[in-house]
């Protein structure tokens, strides 16, 4: 692995002055899907910030709108039927949706990159690998075929593929699974970008898999100083990666707190019952799971009040009427409910 | 091909009682042909490779493994849904793999699957009273209005409303379909329930909802299960006892609490130290065993021992001599030749407090 290719750009003496700033902010970010069922409100006003080098995972079940808030960031949301219907996202202090389709394909891939679940079907099945991870140096940073194959090798190696350089030849499904997603992750980190979203990276993936990948993450991130947006459902992969966490329920963000105080202190109810309702190997067995009732709401016809009411225990008359805003409880941790659940009894998911 | 081993060699049961379902030396192959005309076999696919274990009765045992290591074949196998290449499969006694036709259908009163996909098990085009009341009509259970009973009482039993019986798969939600396959595979009161990843589709707060309705219906209805899952900590939770498979072997088997304590085979070790923990305080404590490689290929599965290429303790011997699957503790049973020395050398992994 060589060092050239990693020395500092140009705009790193302006963020290291800019320290104190987020490299990312999103503000009040919303889309919707506009369907022949009606409107569906797939992220109803998120906002969140990403430091430089910091691991923020978010997480959330099926439907919340945690893939839909990363691909709408990107300007991936294919339109129509999806609608970017508000908000800002700041990034080195330009907004992105308001970025022409040329500026922001600039921005993809180079600044800002993102790896997902299915490694089979995010890569070209009829071009080598190296031909794809040069493609996007090509591309971004202006190297020729020669120089872009020898980079792809580097990068292969980097990632831990063994033999890289005769594997750099071979097609996608000539590797399985896990050396597929570490292609994904070879091609994303090409450019260096600021940012790398992984979108459920390691969902497809066997849990032996799934450690080398995770493991892989967070050996990249420490060594190119890269900010990581880590969405899943899984809470045991966000609590071994990520410094903050986001909690999302039906297109809001409903909990947020660094990721040790989330866990040891949740101060939403859905939080609490997310936690409580897997079983833990470091927990003696045989207690009874404690499921969250219900289903989540339509995202069609989301009730006027808190979307997680219908299926809260600590629900108030208040819930039902009026949304909470996202509140700072503490020092770092926001929470949007009426009620405070720790007065309610409810201390911890250890409880 | 190897005619199942003496009983003696093979985890039998402790007590006198006989088990439920005793599989003895299970093999299941598929051919891999080459050709389009004519089809050349040019090799197997060992997909469950002389495998051997036992439920008993009223007993939770969970199948564990990664993609592609047997699990879910090993299912299919028992119920006959494929026909084994070699072994025997004991229910109640009855060897299910000479049995055929009518004498099978019938057998299958006893056993009963739940599928991974309540999206694909489920026929579009049937209200959900009509597949319920499907293995009714098969197997001449029940007729006009107790047949509508018996559909109401079993939808009440999984917790659904009566009055869903009109409706369309379509209209409900992953876990509610779950439920109503499990009502299905209840409706001809089976002794044995082969659960093939029955939550692994489905949401983080629906899935305790189901474990917990499989958990109520063993207690109410005596029920058997056999749990197939890669997911440890959901296996942990539901099973009496827990059989470790990798490329169609089992590598472990022992009870719950033994395997999550003190895990012998290097595999489940480096599996178990994989699972993260819903905790940053635990996890940034905990040791990892992080394997390199991926699983072998079941089609031209290493010699000896499958498990020797990515065995950070491997000796020459574990490629010369496949280590049998032995009882090395009462109850607890490993396929490993130096399994003692591993737990001397390593220490205790599994251990909820395992520290550097």
């Amino acid at each position: 692995m060589s060092d050239r290719y990693w020395q500092p750009r140009p705009q790193e003496a302006a963020t290291a002055v800019r320290a104190a700033e987020p490299l990312l902010q999103v503000r009040d970010l919303r889309t919707e899907f506009r369907t022949q069922d009606g409107v569906v409100h797939a992220v109803n006003g998120i906002s969140y910030s990403l430091r430089e080098g910091e691991a923020l995972g978010i997480v959330g079940e099926s439907g919340c709108g945690k893939s839909v808030s990363a691909l709408t960031l990107m300007r991936l949301i294919p339109t129509p039927p999806g609608h970017i219907a508000g908000g800002e996202v700041l990034f080195q202090g330009r907004d992105l949706l308001k970025l022409k389709e040329d500026e922001i394909r600039h921005v993809r891939g180079n600044d800002i990159a993102m790896i997902f679940q299915d490694p089979m079907t995010s890569l070209n099945p009829v071009l080598t690998i190296g031909r794809q991870i040069g493609e996007a140096l090509e591309l971004h940073k202006g190297l020729d075929r020669k120089a872009a194959r020898q980079r792809a090798i580097e990068l292969l190696e980097m990632v831990g593929i063994p033999s890289a350089r005769s594997r750099v030849d071979d097609y996608p499904h000539q590797f399985s699974g896990g050396m597929r997603q570490r292609v994904m992750i070879a091609m994303a980190i090409s450019c260096e970008p600021r940012v790398l979203i992984a979108d459920e990276p390691t969902t497809a993936l066997d849990v032996t898999i799934q450690a080398q990948i995770l493991e892989l993450i967070k050996r990249l991130q420490t060594d190119l100083g890269m900010a990581v947006i880590l969405i899943t459902h899984d809470l045991g992969v966000v609590a071994g990666v990520c410094d903050r966490i986001a909690v999302m329920y039906a297109g809001y963000i409903v909990e947020e707190a660094p990721a040790e105080e989330l866990f040891a202190d949740p101060r939403h109810p859905y939080t609490l019952g997310l936690l409580r309702s897997v079983p833990r190997m470091d927990q003696p067995r045989g207690e009874r799971l404690v499921p969250i009732e219900g289903l989540p709401p339509d995202l069609i016809n989301l009730p006027a009040g808190c979307p997680f009411a219908p299926r809260c225990s600590y629900a108030v008359d208040r819930s039902e009427t009026e949304n909470p805003k996202l509140e700072p409880v503490g020092p770092n941790h926001r929470v949007a409910c009426w009620v405070d659940v720790r007065a309610e009894g409810g201390d911890g998911h250890r409880a | 091909m190897a005619t199942a081993p003496d009983s003696a060699a093979a985890p039998a049961p402790a007590n006198g009682h006989a088990p439920l379902l005793d599989v003895r030396g299970l093999k299941m192959y598929f051919p891999i042909t080459q050709g389009i005309l004519i089809q050349r076999r040019t090799g197997w696919v060992r997909a469950v490779d002389d495998i051997t274990f036992h439920i008993n009765r009223g007993e939770t045992l969970g199948l564990v493994g990664e993609s592609g290591c047997g699990k879910s074949t090993t299912g299919r196998a028992i119920l006959q849904l494929y026909r084994p290449t070699a072994g025997a499969v004991l229910l109640e006694g009855q060897d299910l793999t000479r049995v055929g036709g009518g004498e099978l259908r019938r057998t299958r009163r006893k056993m009963q699957m739940i599928f991974q996909d309540p999206y694909a098990s489920l026929n579009p085009r049937m209200t959900v009273g009509s597949i319920i009341a499907e293995p009714l009509e098969i197997h001449g259970l029940a007729r006009g209005k107790a047949k509508q009973e018996r559909v109401t009482e079993l939808l009440r039993l999984v917790n659904l409303n009566p009055y869903f019986a009109n409706r369309y798969p379509h209209e409900f939600s992953g876990g509610q379909r779950q439920r109503i396959g499990i009502a299905r595979a209840l409706a001809v009161e089976p002794q044995l329930i082969i659960c093939d990843e029955p939550i692994s589709a489905l949401d983080v707060s629906i899935q305790a909802q189901i474990i917990n309705l499989l958990e109520e219906l063993q207690a109410d209805l005596g029920l058997t299960y056999l749990f197939i899952a890669h997911d440890l900590s959901v296996v942990r939770h539901i099973s009496d006892r827990v059989a470790v498979m990798y490329v169609g072997k089992i590598v472990e088997l022992t009870d719950s609490n033994s395997l999550y304590e003190q895990p012998l085979h290097p595999y489940t070790r480096a599996l178990l130290s994989a699972v993260p923990v819903p905790d940053p305080a635990v996890e940034r404590k905990r040791r990892r065993i992080i394997l390199t490689g991926d699983p072998a290929s079941p089609v031209n599965p290493p010699v000896a021992c499958r498990f020797h290429p990515r065995c950070p303790f491997a000796q020459d011997l574990c490629h010369e001599v496949e280590p049998p699957l032995a009882e090395v503790r009462p109850g607890h049973w490993v396929a490993c030749h130096f399994w003692k020395e591993i737990e001397e050398r390593a220490g205790p992994i599994g251990a909820p407090d395992a520290v550097e």
